[in-house]
């Protein structure tokens, strides 16, 4: 296992997807895309459209059957999860349970916890980011469910990754709760200029950070560009149709 | 709601049989104790603290033994889900569970007894070893054969409800094996290990036959066994109630100790081979893990193979036109259906008083009696099967012949053996349907028959089903009653089997194991079967 060769680097990547294709159960998926470095990307669609199957594309956790996954121009699609320059924060299941938010968040840093002094220093100041001061030796079960993703945030922040991926990472979480998160991910987006995608079920999720907006249907990208103009009155008919507008609810 | 119901009378008639069954016991052992015939304390003291000593000695070998290879096993099926018959294995594993006690004796004899297989294979490569399994080393053997599979089930359910996320997270953030089985595996193992372990434990120690068929004379022989011995070869009160004063303590220790560790939760295990890991196993840990499971396997699937071998090569047909063992498979089969039946009514009883008294004091904390309930349903853990048999024998002697009692003494003691089981089957079911019901058939004025007619039994049916093999099965491959109060004119295939073990007719004794293994077994399928389509329906629910 290269548990040491990280890409690490605060850079900024592209993400692209040349042509690929993945068969889920019975649908056959087909991705083409491209990300701009340091954008916040939002996914949405029905469920069972492919979302989170695009992350765990690019993530590694999916093999593609076709096609090739460029990430900061670097073909990625043959190497392993822990190689490539992504972190990735799920709905649920982030920490481990019997492990202390240090540890969790250590293990970022090194994946056997062996924690030098300066991982040590790095693990307590992305703590202290993420709001969480104090709160270093408590267990995920003594967390509420919001710092619980707070605490996966900070993961990513000591990893330093160029890519964070969240797989509807706050959709357990209330209205107030979820902007809270949202403007925690817009601050470490700008702090890093990391590369975003996030999987929401919530449009307005879209809005609250000036994202890019992919709209997925069946496995394909039906549609995409800046959320503010997607998102508008006048937007895809498709679209409109997903989200329940007025004209098109009748 | 609270109508008048015959509930909680059902549940104190059912409370009353065990109390008595147990009680009873217990006084006659009390009486004799005053009338003085503890002298048996004072005259086997060092006998009866070699005795405690050994009985825990096999057990804690058994336990640690059982454990210690079923963690590597294990986490090697879990590893692997996609490892060639898998599920096969892993089905094949929950078979001993289903195997009687002596016939799982006799096919680890075909493996590694004096005519065994081991001792052929060394005769064949010029090894100049005879292998004596009599003793310690048999015991042991025995035990695990026995609960290695079920530690690796159960540690194996824990490793399965480890969240995908999980091992998503470990190999992104490139955990590497060690570290895997460090920060993953290994917590989730230890969790569950204090109540693995301490089941096995008390397994061990108050098994009966493995140590009656392979214990070597008194050097080897636990509580349980000697308390037979006194009253089966010797008719020494005194020291049967002193042995089993002693064995109710024991009893009673472990269990309290039992108690602090919690019990392993057997009820999420499943065949599922979905939970996906997304490392990449080097080939040195694919061969490793491969020769692993093929070692268990070998190791759990010898002896039944053994005892199908040897069973096929007896006489079966002369066997099978014998009177005798007719005779025996019919009292079996009799004494079993009643005991599964008795055990399957006091078990209802139990759960229906129980969900009528939680339902009728809403929300006020539970009543002496509502506990009481629970508690009766694990009487028999703490008051063993060998215990009840010999208070009761004891007993009985002032005023019939014990032998006469055979009957129904294997009735009510395999009932209520099984009663714990059973209570645990019927009792999910009966309040989820009690939940789902209650309030629809108080407003529609459906109640008493009718409503056990039209709502309960339908929802009934499937559980008590697979409850009632279960037990069945159970009385089936009991021998430790059996053993006490049968004589030649009662006899059940265990008893049979091992009056022929007795007389050296190995070849018989090996036929008889083989129709008593398949009985059990067919009945283990059928219960295993209605527990699935339950598992499934529940589910179905759910969604």
């Amino acid at each position: 296992m290269p548990e040491n060769s990280n890409p690490r680097a605060t850079r900024s990547v592209s993400i692209r997807l040349d042509s690929v294709t993945f068969d889920y159960d019975e649908m056959a998926m087909n991705f083409d895309l491209f990300i701009e470095p340091s954008t916040i990307n939002a996914i949405i669609g029905p469920s069972g459209s492919g979302k989170s199957t695009l992350l765990n594309l690019i993530a590694g956790f999916e093999t593609a059957k076709a096609g090739r996954i460029l990430i900061d121009d670097v073909d990625v699609t043959d190497v392993a999860p822990a190689a490539r320059p992504v972190s990735m924060v799920f709905q649920d299941n982030n920490l481990f349970a019997h492990l202390d938010v240090a540890a969790n968040v250590g293990l970022g840093r090194r994946p056997d916890l062996r924690l030098t002094h300066a991982d040590r220093a790095a693990v307590t100041e992305a703590i202290r980011k993420v709001g969480l001061a104090g709160k270093e030796m408590r267990k995920p079960q003594a967390l509420s469910g919001g710092e619980r993703q707070r605490v996966a945030i900070g993961r990513a922040l000591v990893r330093n990754r160029p890519v964070l991926l969240l797989d509807e990472a706050f959709a357990s979480l209330g209205p107030a709760l979820r902007h809270e998160m949202l403007d925690l991910v817009g601050d470490v987006q700008r702090e890093t200029g990391m590369t975003v995608m996030m999987v929401t079920h919530h449009p307005d999720d879209a809005l609250r950070l000036p994202s890019m907006l992919f709209f997925l249907e069946s496995g394909r990208i039906v549609a995409s560009g800046p959320a503010v103009e997607l998102l508008a009155d006048d937007g895809p008919h498709l679209l409109r149709k997903y989200l329940g507008a007025k004209d098109s609810d009748l | 709601m609270s109508v008048r119901s015959l509930k909680p009378l059902a549940g104190v008639l059912a409370l009353a049989f065990l109390g008595a069954l147990a009680g009873g016991a217990l006084l006659s052992l009390a009486a004799e104790a005053l009338r003085g015939s503890t002298e048996g304390f004072a005259a086997f003291d060092t006998y009866l603290w070699r005795l405690a000593r050994f009985t825990l000695l096999q057990a804690v070998l058994s336990m640690v033994l059982s454990v210690v290879f079923a963690i590597p096993l294990a986490r090697a099926l879990h590893a692997h889900p996609d490892f060639p018959g898998r599920a096969m294995i892993l089905r094949l594993f929950a078979l001993p569970l289903a195997l009687p006690a002596l016939v799982a004796v006799l096919g680890v004899t075909s493996i590694y007894g004096r005519n065994g297989l081991l001792a052929a294979a060394f005769a064949a490569t010029g090894i100049d070893t005879i292998p004596n399994i009599y003793g310690l080393t048999g015991i042991l053997i025995a035990h695990v054969f026995f609960n290695l599979p079920l530690a690796t089930r159960l540690i194996l359910s824990g490793l399965d409800s480890i969240p995908e996320d999980y091992w998503k997270l470990s190999s992104q953030l490139g955990m590497g094996a060690w570290s895997r089985f460090r920060l993953i595996e290994w917590p989730m193992i230890l969790r569950n290990l204090p109540g693995i372990a301490g089941l096995i434990f008390m397994l061990c120690t108050t098994s009966f036959t493995i140590v009656l068929t392979l214990g070597g004379g008194p050097r080897a022989t636990t509580l349980e066994v000697a308390i037979y011995q006194s009253l089966h070869f010797d008719f020494d009160v005194a020291r049967a109630v002193s042995l089993t004063l002693v064995q109710l303590c024991l009893t009673i220790a472990v269990l309290l100790g039992l108690s602090l560790t919690g019990r392993p939760t057997e009820e999420g295990f499943s065949l599922r081979t979905t939970t996906r890991r997304f490392a990449r196993h080097s080939t040195l840990a694919r061969f490793f893990d491969g020769a692993l499971i093929l070692l268990g396997l070998l190791f759990v699937s010898l002896p039944m193979a053994g005892t199908l071998v040897s069973g096929l090569a007896a006489d079966l047909p002369r066997l099978l036109g014998e009177r005798p063992v007719w005779q025996a498979i019919s009292t079996s089969l009799v004494l079993g259906a009643g005991a599964a039946l008795l055990s399957l009514l006091i078990s209802l009883a139990l759960v229906m008083a129980r969900e009528f008294l939680a339902t009728d004091r809403r929300y006020a904390p539970s009543g002496l009696y509502e506990r009481s309930l629970d508690l009766g349903a694990s009487l028999i853990m703490v008051v063993p099967p060998i215990v009840i048999g010999a208070g009761w024998f004891i007993l009985s002697r002032h005023f019939v012949d014990p032998f006469r009692l055979a009957p129904i003494m294997v009735v009510s003691v395999n009932a209520a053996m099984a009663v714990p089981f059973v209570y645990r089957i019927l009792r999910p079911s009966w309040d989820t349907a009690a939940s789902r019901h209650n309030r629809l058939c108080t407003q529609l004025g459906i109640a008493g028959f009718n409503r056990f007619r039209l709502i309960d039994w339908p929802a009934l049916k499937r559980p008590l089903g697979v409850a009632f093999a279960f037990a069945m099965a159970l009385s089936l491959g009991d021998l430790g009653t059996i053993a006490l109060f049968g004589n030649n004119s009662i006899q059940t295939l265990p008893f049979l089997l091992l009056q022929r073990m007795a007389s050296y007719r190995t070849q018989d004794a090996a036929g008889l194991a083989l129709i008593l293994g398949l009985l059990c077994l067919l009945l283990m399928i059928i219960a295993d079967r209605g527990a699935t389509r339950l598992a499934g329906n529940e589910k179905g629910h759910d969604a």
